[in-house]
């Protein structure tokens, strides 16, 4: 069912692609850089109730700003299958013998790939602002959370991009759900500190976990216990890659 | 239907349809079609924009799932054993399904790798393909600087690196110069005398039908409306076409030419009058005294067997040509392209 080299084949097309595509990396990451320098500076004296006194607003915020990184990449990568159904390449792959979860792996192992990397491009960049790196190791542990951020919104692009036909509706799911999705996560502000009833969505939104993780091993603070958050982000994103390799086997393709 | 569609199916056929119909809401774009393709047969599907061809192949490709009826390709349902149909086919598609940003040797690495054919193999075939369709020279270019013509080799190349037991071609050479179409219809043959490779293409250029098919399908609005080959079916007009041009009144010729028991049709397409009869040699003088008689001037006239557009025209009551361009097949070809997206 699983086929190791097909997955590798979608892997390494994505790969080849994403190093070619110079622009693409560019253009992926100035969002969440002009996020990082205009809100980092301009809130920079900002103290926010119920944070520690010793972490400053932008050591806060980098961690928000490297799951945004995460979230666009991953949501965009993941409705990138609508660009293969326009230009036809999807017909190609879905009639060759590849099963339909290998497809799905593949997709997935070649957008976290370039996620991740655009994500520690973030998180580098970060220092030139004033950013304190934490040690390697925490630096290790914070790409396997990226990982599964990654995945999960790979998948959710992957399952919207199921039931699109075509790339019209591209704007309307990054307003109504690509954007609550980071806004309600906390990247920005402590979540504790929106009213109860937002604070309810802000606890259905993975992203929030992913942040909260982040932040747990890259500024030694976070608002939950880290093993909640990475067992919130292991379950979902288990669930939604049985969801997503679903919706792609059930579907046709045209 | 004619009768050799309902043949019974034996274990030489590679491909079987039974009743196959795809309807898309309200419009049924294929139509319960029951035919059989035998092995290492190069079978037409011929018809106008819209016909159903298209709908046809993505059924039986497994990209779309019909309706209703069923279908085999060397055994294997498409609905019940999709993955042991993609192993058996390839396909040309008609509209571009390369990755532009890849070039195209890695187009073709990338397809041979998804089939699971190792390194060494890989290269071999690469090497191969590319040499049969002259673009081995341009195998490290990125496909996005590729012509259109370049393209629909690539993808040609690409069809048949695995092999395959069955081969599509949907509208193999639309778009192509005369050149390159013709040298694509000597691989295709060659292809399939070589390697026995069943193969199966739409069009709706009469002469590729005629020149490349052991047998054709005729399809109108989602119907096989005729089965045969080429041959057999410009016998189905049963005489030789004389198409003369006219001037004036040719409206008086025509009844005076349906009551003639020789002449077994007859159309005018504006000032041109297409008339088949038997004999035709002896009776060309004959049409001419009709003409003057009623009072119509001739200003040009030919004779030739009959060939597969007068067939259509014989069979559907207008020319492929016609059919498309009326205001009608195009709506209807649009809806159908939006519903199939």
């Amino acid at each position: 069912m699983i086929q190791p080299a097909a997955i590798y084949v979608l892997w390494l097309r994505e790969m080849l692609k994403f190093v070619r595509a110079k622009s693409r990396m560019i253009g992926a990451i100035a969002m969440p850089v002009f996020m990082l320098v205009f809100l980092g500076l301009g809130f920079r004296r900002v103290e926010f109730p119920g944070l520690p006194p010793e972490i400053g607003y932008l050591q806060y915020l980098v961690p928000g700003i490297v799951g945004m990184t995460l979230l666009f990449t991953g949501a965009f990568t993941g409705m990138s299958v609508l660009m293969d159904r326009q230009f036809g390449f999807l017909k190609e792959v879905m009639v060759t013998p590849v099963s339909r979860v290998s497809i799905v792996l593949g997709r997935i192992a070649g957008g976290a790939s370039t996620s991740i990397i655009q994500a520690l491009m973030m998180l580098f960049l970060s220092v030139f602002l004033g950013f304190a790196l934490p040690s390697l190791p925490m630096i290790a542990a914070s790409a396997v959370i990226m990982l599964l951020i990654s995945v999960i919104f790979i998948c959710i692009g992957l399952i919207l991009s199921s039931f699109m036909k075509d790339i019209h509706g591209f704007n309307t799911i990054t307003n109504f759900i690509i954007f609550p999705i980071f806004l309600l996560s906390g990247a920005l502000f402590p979540v504790q500190n929106l009213p109860v009833a937002i604070q309810v969505f802000a606890y259905l939104d993975p992203l929030t976990y992913g942040v909260d993780a982040l932040r747990g091993v890259l500024i030694g603070y976070a608002a939950f216990n880290i093993w909640l958050d990475l067992a919130v982000l292991l379950l979902t994103s288990a669930a939604l890659v049985f969801a997503s390799g679903y919706c792609f086997r059930k579907g046709e393709v045209l | 239907m004619n009768s050799r569609t309902t043949m019974e199916h034996d274990s030489l056929d590679a491909i079987i349809l039974n009743g196959l119909t795809k309807k898309f809401r309200d419009l049924t774009a294929v139509d319960k079609v029951t035919l059989s393709v035998k092995s290492g047969e190069l079978f037409g599907l011929l018809g106008p924009n819209g016909a159903g061809k298209t709908t046809i192949i993505n059924m039986l490709t497994t990209l779309m799932i019909p309706t209703s009826g069923s279908a085999t390709i060397t055994g294997h349902d498409i609905e019940k054993d999709p993955e042991g149909v993609r192993r058996s086919i390839g396909i040309i598609f008609q509209d571009p399904s390369l990755d532009i940003g890849l070039t195209g040797r890695e187009n073709l690495d990338f397809h041979a790798m998804m089939y699971g054919i190792d390194a060494a193999e890989r290269k071999k075939r690469i090497g191969e393909v590319l040499a049969v369709v002259g673009l081995t020279e341009k195998a490290d270019v990125l496909v996005e600087n590729y012509s259109g013509g370049m393209k629909r080799r690539l993808e040609i190349a690409r069809g048949l690196i695995h092999h395959p037991q069955v081969l599509f071609l949907d509208e193999p050479t639309l778009g192509l110069d005369a050149q390159t179409r013709r040298k694509i219809w000597d691989h295709i043959r060659d292809l399939n005398k070589k390697y026995a490779m069943t193969i199966i293409l739409t069009t709706h250029y009469m002469e590729e039908a005629d020149y490349l098919c052991h047998r054709i399908a005729i399809i109108d609005h989602g119907r096989i409306i005729a089965l045969d080959t080429p041959d057999g079916l410009k016998k189905l007009l049963q005489g030789d076409v004389v198409t003369l041009g006219v001037n004036g009144e040719a409206a008086s010729l025509v009844p005076v030419l349906q009551e003639k028991p020789w002449i077994r049709e007859v159309n005018l397409h504006n000032s041109n009058l297409t008339i088949t009869v038997t004999d035709g040699e002896k009776r060309v003088p004959e049409l001419f005294a009709l003409a003057q008689l009623s009072g119509t001037g001739i200003t040009s006239v030919s004779l030739r067997k009959p060939s597969l557009e007068d067939v259509f025209i014989h069979l559907t009551g207008s020319s492929i040509r016609e059919q498309e361009g009326t205001l009608h097949s195009h709506v209807h070809a649009g809806m159908r392209r939006r519903m199939m997206r």
